[in-house]
């Protein structure tokens, strides 16, 4: 049995749900490689190449692969499968476009999402936003994955040496161009990686509001995430966004600030270790997932908090 | 131009759908159904194209049980032209959705098909990039926006990191996430309009696609029930639990 991992980065540096995708990849067993595609990382690959658990990294670095469009990258992978039990990618934006690509090109299923290994082909995944488990069994004898990265805990990243090795392949399938991004520059700690989040929701009213929340993530090395009211609404970026169609996070502490629970905003928090609920409602459904609930006007209680941590 | 839309029936999104008692799965009898949020999202979106005079026509397509026909009528409630549906029984996955999706878009040749980027059901966020890789075509997945010119289509995708804008040779396709449009209600005199519009009923075998089975459910489960928790009387009680009880805070 062999995995073939792929890298999540941004041809700087390699992003930390690598790690929980490698993770999952140990528990399926075997031996795992890494591939990093992109343009201009061969630093990342080289980064890569200290995970104990990574036998050895290939690195495909051309400028067809920089922006690592679907079309492209997908073409690479499902090349480089042939060699490979099980591909396996994180749940992220990257992987969710690229890695259902490479399934049909494979001709076989992905499994999504994937919160358990069971065996070697029993893996279990969240279904109805998180509000059933399915336990799902594939007879695909090469196995598309995609990992939620809260699930697993991230391996060890010092200490080994693995062989970097060059992928020559070069698709271009002439179908996609890149054309702009606009990326948030934040000295935060990442949503998904940060031990702290405070999300706001509708009950923030504003844009400017969420300054109320800031200056505690100061204090607390919190990410700042939202529900989708309040993404909809325009006060905070869309990448703010918690729950079933937006960001999967499981914090040591998460606050809601102003949210009121639903299903689709509960799927992307409640496996958190501590709730946090702050909300004047006191019959709001984010009670019932709180640890710690505090019925009050979010006015009045964070610039409290603020002052007191 | 041509644009197809897929669209299915799903769970309401309102519904706490659970595990039946002996886990072999979700109890969806008697639950309120409905057309998948990101589905109307890609209905509105083409039916948007067409009044600004991009698209010409609209046709809807949706897989599965007699039921989805409902659903194909709200699309044409909503402002699609005719509708296919692929009548196929039980839950086929991802992959045989886009076989199938595939042959209705070589009967059609559509210049832009639009799909929703998830159904909130199986949560499984693949059908439009398995299409896109049987077609052969682009793909422009999560999009919150998309601007026709030519031959080509600039999608803005919601990526983790922010926002990235990527062009596309059509035709290609698009997958739908929640800040591309804001859907209409259809209106009164639209349903009965739309009765009478077109709906062709197919079997996979027009396709020449034999429905497979990769992937079985085993058993179905509720998550792990949180413990129930307490409500703090003011601010510095809150403070003190989550520095000396649950010590998340120092
Ligand atoms: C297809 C689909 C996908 C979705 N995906 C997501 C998702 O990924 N993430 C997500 O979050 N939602 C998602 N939703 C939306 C979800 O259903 C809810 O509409 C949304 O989460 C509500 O956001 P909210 O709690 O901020 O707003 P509301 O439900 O309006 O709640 C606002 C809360 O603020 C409280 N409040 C108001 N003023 C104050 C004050 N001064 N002090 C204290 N409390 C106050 C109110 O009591 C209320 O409880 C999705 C919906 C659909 C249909």
């Amino acid at each position: 049995m062999n995995t073939l991992v792929i890298a999540e980065h941004d041809n700087a540096e390699l992003k930390p749900a690598t790690l929980n995708a490698l993770a999952a990849a140990e528990k399926l067993g075997g031996s795992i490689e890494l591939l990093v595609v992109g343009g201009g990382c061969g630093a990342v690959a080289e980064t890569a190449a200290a995970i104990p658990s990574v036998s050895k990294v290939h690195c495909a670095d051309k400028p067809s692969y920089e922006h690592q469009l679907a079309e492209n990258v997908s073409l690479l992978i499902a090349e480089l499968a042939a060699s490979f039990d099980n591909v396996v990618a994180p749940a992220t934006t990257f992987g969710k476009n690229v890695m259902p690509r490479v399934a049909a090109l494979l001709d076989v299923a992905q499994i999504s999402d994937i919160i358990s290994v069971e065996s070697a082909d029993t893996f279990t995944r969240p279904i109805y936003a998180g509000n059933v488990i399915a336990t799902v069994q594939s007879s695909d004898a090469k196995k598309v994955i995609t990992v939620r990265t809260t699930a697993f805990d991230a391996v060890a990243d010092t200490g080994g040496s693995a062989e970097v090795v060059a992928v020559d392949a070069d698709h271009d399938a002439g179908l996609s161009s890149f054309v702009s991004e606009e990326v948030a520059e934040s000295d935060r700690p990442e949503l998904t990686a940060a031990s702290v989040v405070i999300s706001g929701g509708r009950g923030m009213q504003n844009g400017e509001n969420f300054a109320l929340l800031e200056g505690i993530a100061d204090k607390l090395g919190a990410a700042i995430g939202a529900s989708r009211a309040a993404v909809d609404a325009g006060f905070v970026p869309n990448d703010y966004q918690v729950g079933q169609t937006g960001k999967i996070v499981a914090p040591d502490l998460y606050i809601a600030v102003g949210i009121s629970g639903a299903i689709q905003h509960l799927a992307g928090m409640k496996d958190s270790k501590v709730i946090v609920a702050i909300n004047k409602d006191e019959d709001a459904p984010i009670f019932q997932v709180a640890d710690y609930g505090l019925v009050a006007d979010l006015f009045q209680a964070l610039p409290e908090l603020e002052a007191s941590l | 131009m041509k644009a197809l839309v897929a669209v299915k029936r799903v769970v309401d999104y309102n519904v706490k759908v659970r595990a039946k008692a002996d886990g072999s799965d979700v109890e969806l009898n008697n639950v309120k159904m409905a057309i998948n949020p990101f589905c109307e999202i890609a209905v509105e979106e083409a039916v948007r194209l067409k009044e600004a005079g991009t698209v010409e026509e609209i046709v809807v397509v949706s897989i599965g049980e007699k039921a989805c026909q409902e659903q194909i009528r709200t699309a044409l409630a909503l402002g699609a032209d005719r509708g296919i549906h692929v009548e196929v029984d039980g839950k086929p996955e991802p992959l045989e959705v886009a076989k199938l999706l595939k042959g209705v878009v070589d009967k059609e040749q559509p210049n832009l098909v639009i799909l929703g980027k998830q159904s909130i059901d199986g949560d499984n966020n693949q059908t439009g990039q398995m299409l896109a890789a049987l077609t052969n075509m682009a793909q422009g997945t999560f999009a919150s926006e998309i601007k026709i010119d030519g031959d080509k289509m600039n999608v803005t995708r919601e990526i983790d990191g922010g926002m990235q804008t990527i062009s596309l040779s059509l035709p290609a396709i698009v997958t739908t996430d929640l800040r591309l449009n804001e859907p209409r209600y259809a209106s009164l005199p639209n349903i009965m309009k739309a009765k009478k519009k077109p709906l062709d009923v197919v079997t996979p075998a027009d396709f020449g696609v034999e429905i497979q089975t990769h992937v079985t459910q085993l058993s179905v489960a509720p998550p792990p029930e949180r413990a129930a928790g307490i409500k703090v009387e003011d601010v510095a009680q809150l403070v003190d639990k989550l520095k000396n009880e649950a010590k998340v805070i120092s």
